[in-house]
């Protein structure tokens, strides 16, 4: 009902409005084409003139009402955020100096120069000065935003320092799972044939490599050391995910074969953003940023930033996946045992999940190596 | 409407000389109007495909609107029309992202493309150089054909069991290539590729085409630097899509094996439903480098067409010569070459070497150069005019508006320090709604509602067409303005439903404005279709052989051309397409010779 209800309300409304364009049409012929003509001309230049100082006041109050709902600038919850923080401020200046001047430019003189039957019109064809230099001048601006940009660029993607922890980050369809090396701070060896997520291997570890039996498995939550740079290896198992984190300002795809990195220096825990949001729900999330099928909208992961002793007291209450897989099996099949004491004597893996493996490892240091260039 | 038509059945002979054969031949409704191989027929064919699936385009986001707008609304009508896929009156995630794909791959391949260029380049190239038809009016009846093929299956593919393609009208890899993953990659997305593939015929036929007639065909006189600017444009226009459609076509063959052949051109290490796939060895990141190649140069062949349409517009009803005329040239070509050398500013984050991403910034902050000159070149062009508002004209200074705000947005994008933050953001959705949607739009309406006269012999209705650019031009900002915000709140772009999510929740009634405003706005969209329509049958008749008081050589020939376009000779040329306002005159058609005292520019 309605629905009929608007339907009928628009139909309506525009066979009205039709009609009132066609009378006019004919008020026009009547009244004489061109009279008619020259005073809609002056009705638009009005218009035009009306709709840059809406627009402009728009401008001001989509600011206004919009402004605090946003990620404030210079508010980034990791160091490399505040650097794009300050070129987003470059860039809005720059560009809305820009903004204003043309718009106010074009408005202005579409009304000043609207159709008068005093005015002759001004023959100027070109300019070889005035093109010259608004070809220079946006030449040189753009320089120096380039040049911030990219200064700050390879800061943001170049090497990670030494002390950085690892975690690893794997993007599946619609979830993200997150691996700590352990105290030995080497990630085990993985091959994703070797994925059983009804098995407690998740992520396709290789329990041969001994290097595995320490690492820590966390599904959804992620947690970092405030003040301690972190470096992700971001991966997925599927399809393209992308490790999205709004309030560090940062951003990374996660390929599935193509294992890809990104690093930051967290500079305020979870606790700091209630207190400076005011919010006392906030938590950081990893939102992913790429199109993944249908459950992409909902493909949430959280980070908890906290201190060093919050951390390890965390990380000390977690079991590595090795132990809980044993655990599982130990009950089924007390055997197993047997086959774990020679599984932590690191046999030799399948050659062919070795060379997955330092395939990835390689990718990765070439595009550290390559940041620091 | 044939009783208004005045038929010329002079058959096309090219070439520069001109006399037509006259041997006259019965034209049939089916030679005439649908297996035509007059060019100025075939634009309309092209014109009134697009219209339709602007429509369809165009109600697909209202549809998805809704579901933004309305999170937790069920809108029954839906479920009516739509079943299983809007059970309860709710959009299905699936169905949500076949509507968004489907919505983006018409608007931008066959609207914004094949609608624009295909009608303009058909319409304006052979009246405005001075050739009786384009170099091979088969060829380019097959382009109109093939691109009616792609329109088949396309349509087709949203009635299969497992709907249409669902990845985004990028459609990446592996999303695209395994049906475990999506229903949309099942034989939805063999169908977006078949339609894809004929798609590209059709480009290339009509591209080649445009490129011939242009450098072949030009009537006496009408050297290159005497075009007017929108030969210009679509001349770059052609060729940028002539190099860049096949490599687009690769990709997808590649992704077509992939999808049935067992190959790993972009798979590997794939564990998805529950198995791991044989395919190793491929690169992911490797699609996304050849759709880019064309992907970048495609939104450029979007908007090169109505930088041209608007050039002329705006100086025409300035009555003052476009400004700079060499510079515009020039800036053309600038992004003719720098669009093949940008492609990989869209792929700032897939982990791309740093150093190669700087290069990338380097080369896409530079195609900001020529963009600039061209807007303050427009707005030197309307200074010290003499401005008659037509609706063309101000659909033409609604572009420049438009264009602008969308330009300075892709400031930020090309960035790749911004770009790590606001990359699928909102504010990406923002920054090419504006610059490329709403702006080639804008572009295009200027030029349907100028050379609708051309077209018809009639014109549009006058009112209507101002109802249509006041509306749609508040409404275009109501929308897309805000947009920004939603970027700079981290907002991802492709979420159809923020509830789960602690940071994007605080949108609810900005979400609902908009969904308002696009109803709104399709709704006037809808009025113009209708007045397009009415106008054709039932619009004021042109009765004079140029209404507009233009110097370019459409306005020469008949109020109704026929085949063959001038009933004598072709007209020779004398002078550049500018001359607007010189020595006192209020224009000087391009036919008329130089005087003896005239001044030179
Ligand atoms: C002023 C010059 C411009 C610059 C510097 C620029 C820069 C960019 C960049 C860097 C992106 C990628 C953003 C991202 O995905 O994170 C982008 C996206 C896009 N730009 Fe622009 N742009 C400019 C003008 C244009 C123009 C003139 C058009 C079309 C007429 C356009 C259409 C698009 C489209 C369609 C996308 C998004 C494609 C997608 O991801 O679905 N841009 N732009
Ligand atoms: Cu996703
Ligand atoms: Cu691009």
């Amino acid at each position: 009902m309605q629905n009929f209800l608007i339907f009928a309300i628009l139909i309506l409304g525009f066979i009205i409005t039709f009609q009132i364009a066609r009378a006019s049409e004919f008020v026009s012929v009547i009244r004489g084409e061109e009279k008619t003509r020259k005073q809609t001309n002056k009705i638009n230049a009005a218009l035009l003139l009306v709709f840059l100082i809406v627009g402009l006041f728009g401008v001001y109050w989509a600011h206004h009402t919009l402004g605090d709902k946003i990620l404030k600038l210079g508010s980034s919850a990791s160091d490399h955020g505040i650097l794009v923080d300050r070129m987003l401020k470059y860039t809005i200046i720059t560009t809305g100096l820009v903004f204003f001047g043309t718009q106010i430019l074009l408005f202005w003189y579409s009304f000043k120069y609207q159709e008068s039957d005093k005015r002759t019109v001004y023959y100027f064809p070109h300019n070889n000065k005035l093109e010259l230099l608004w070809t220079v001048v946006p030449a040189i601006v753009l320089t120096i935003l380039i040049g911030f940009g990219i200064v700050y660029w390879y800061r943001i993607t170049g090497a990670a320092p030494e002390n950085a922890m690892q975690i690893e980050v794997t993007g599946s369809q619609f979830k993200w799972e997150f691996r700590y090396p352990g105290k030995d701070g080497v990630f085990g060896k993985k091959y994703y044939k070797n994925i059983d997520e009804v098995h407690d291997n998740p992520l396709g570890q290789i329990w041969e490599d001994a290097a595995n039996h320490d690492d820590v498995y966390v599904s959804g939550q992620m947690h970092l050391v405030v003040g301690k740079p972190v470096r992700l290896i971001i991966g997925a198992k599927d399809v393209i995910h992308s490790v999205g984190l709004p309030h560090f300002r940062l951003k990374m795809d996660a390929v599935p074969g193509t294992p890809t990195t990104l690093w930051f220096t967290p500079i305020k825990t979870t606790k700091d953003m209630i207190k400076e949001t005011g919010n006392s729900k906030f938590v950081y999330e990893l939102a992913c940023d790429q199109m993944c099928g249908a459950g992409h909208t909902g493909m949430r992961g959280e980070i908890i930033v906290e201190t060093q002793e919050e951390f390890d007291q965390w990380m000390a209450s977690q079991k590595p996946k090795y132990v809980q897989m044993k655990e599982a099996a130990a009950p089924a099949a007390p055997a197993a045992g047997a086959t774990a004491s020679k599984d932590s004597t690191a046999a030799p893996a399948a050659t062919d999940s070795v060379k997955a493996v330092t395939a990835d490892t390689a990718t990765a240091v070439k595009k550290d190596s390559a940041g620091k260039k | 409407m044939s009783d208004t038509l005045h038929i010329q059945h002079g058959v096309a002979s090219h070439g520069h000389s001109g006399e037509p054969h006259v041997h006259h031949h019965k034209e049939t409704f089916i030679s005439k109007y649908i297996f035509s191989m007059d060019h100025k027929m075939i634009a309309k064919q092209f014109l009134v495909t697009g219209i339709i699936w602007a429509i369809i385009g165009g109600l697909f986001s209202v549809l998805f609107r809704l579901q933004l707008g309305f999170p937790d609304q069920s809108f029954p009508i839906l479920e009516t029309f739509f079943g299983r896929w809007a059970e309860g009156g709710k959009i299905k995630p699936e169905f949500y992202y076949a509507l968004t794909t489907m919505h983006g791959t018409v608007l931008i391949f066959f609207v914004l493309t094949a609608g624009l260029s295909g009608t303009f380049a058909n319409l304006l190239i052979p009246l405005q150089v001075g050739a009786r038809d384009m170099a091979s009016p088969f060829m380019n009846m097959l382009s109109y054909w093939m691109f009616f093929a792609a329109s088949i299956v396309m349509l087709s593919s949203l009635f299969t069991q497992t709907g249409p393609a669902a990845g985004g009208w990028t459609v990446y890899p592996p999303l695209s290539a395994l049906g475990l993953a999506s229903q949309g990659s099942k034989s939805g997305m063999d169908l977006w590729i078949i339609a894809m593939t004929l798609f590209v015929a059709s480009q290339l036929l009509g591209g080649l085409n445009y490129i011939s007639t242009i450098l072949n065909m030009r009537t006496k006189g009408m050297s290159m630097t005497r075009l007017p600017l929108t030969i210009w444009a679509l001349l770059f226009t052609a060729i940028l899509g002539v190099l860049s459609f096949p490599v687009l076509l690769s990709g997808l063959v590649l992704l077509m094996f992939d999808r049935h052949l067992g190959t790993s051109f972009y798979l590997s290490d794939i564990f998805v439903a529950g198995q791991a796939l044989p395919n190793e060895g491929g690169s992911a990141i490797l699609y996304q480098h050849l759709f880019w190649f064309l992907g970048h140069p495609e939104v450029y062949i979007i908007i090169m067409p109505t930088m041209g349409l608007a050039s002329e517009i705006l100086a025409i009803n300035s009555r003052k010569p476009i400004f700079g005329y060499m510079a515009m040239i020039a800036s053309l070509m600038a992004i003719c070459v720098l669009a093949f050398l940008v492609w990989a500013h869209h792929m700032f984050v897939t982990g791309m070497n740093p150093f190669l991403g700087s290069v990338f910034v380097l080369l896409t902050l530079l195609i900001a150069i020529p963009s600039a000159i061209k807007v303050f070149n427009w707005i030197t062009t309307i200074w010290r005019g003499n401005i008659r508002f037509t609706p063309g004209m101000l659909f033409a200074i609604g572009f420049v508006s438009i264009f602008i705000s969308g330009g300075l947005t892709g400031i930020f994008l090309g960035n790749s320090t911004i770009d790590i933050h606001l990359h699928d953001t909102m504010f990406v959705i923002a920054h090419f709604h504006i610059v490329m949607g709403v702006s080639a739009f804008f572009g295009m309406f200027a030029g349907i509602y100028h050379w609708f006269p051309k077209m018809f012999g009639r014109y549009m209705n006058n009112t209507l067409g101002y109802i249509h650019f006041w509306v749609t031009i508040v409404c275009a900002y109501l929308i897309f303005w805000p947009m920004h915000y939603q970027g700079f709140a981290g907002m991802p772009r492709r979420y159809l439903d923020k509830s789960s999510w602690v940071s994007f929740g605080q949108f609810h009634s900005l979400d609902a404005m908009i969904t308002v405003v696009t109803i709104i706005v399709f709704a006037v969209q809808l009025m113009f279709v209708f007045n397009y329509f009415y106008s054709m049958y039932k619009g004021r008749r042109v009765r004079t052989q140029n209404p507009w008081d233009a110097t370019t050589l459409e306005w020469t020939t008949p109020i109704h051309p026929g085949h063959g376009n001038w009933d004598g000779e072709i007209p020779e040329v004398h002078r550049w397409a500018y001359d607007y306002g010189k020595d006192g005159r209020d224009f000087i058609p391009q036919t008329e010779p130089v005087g003896e005292n005239e001044s030179s520019h």
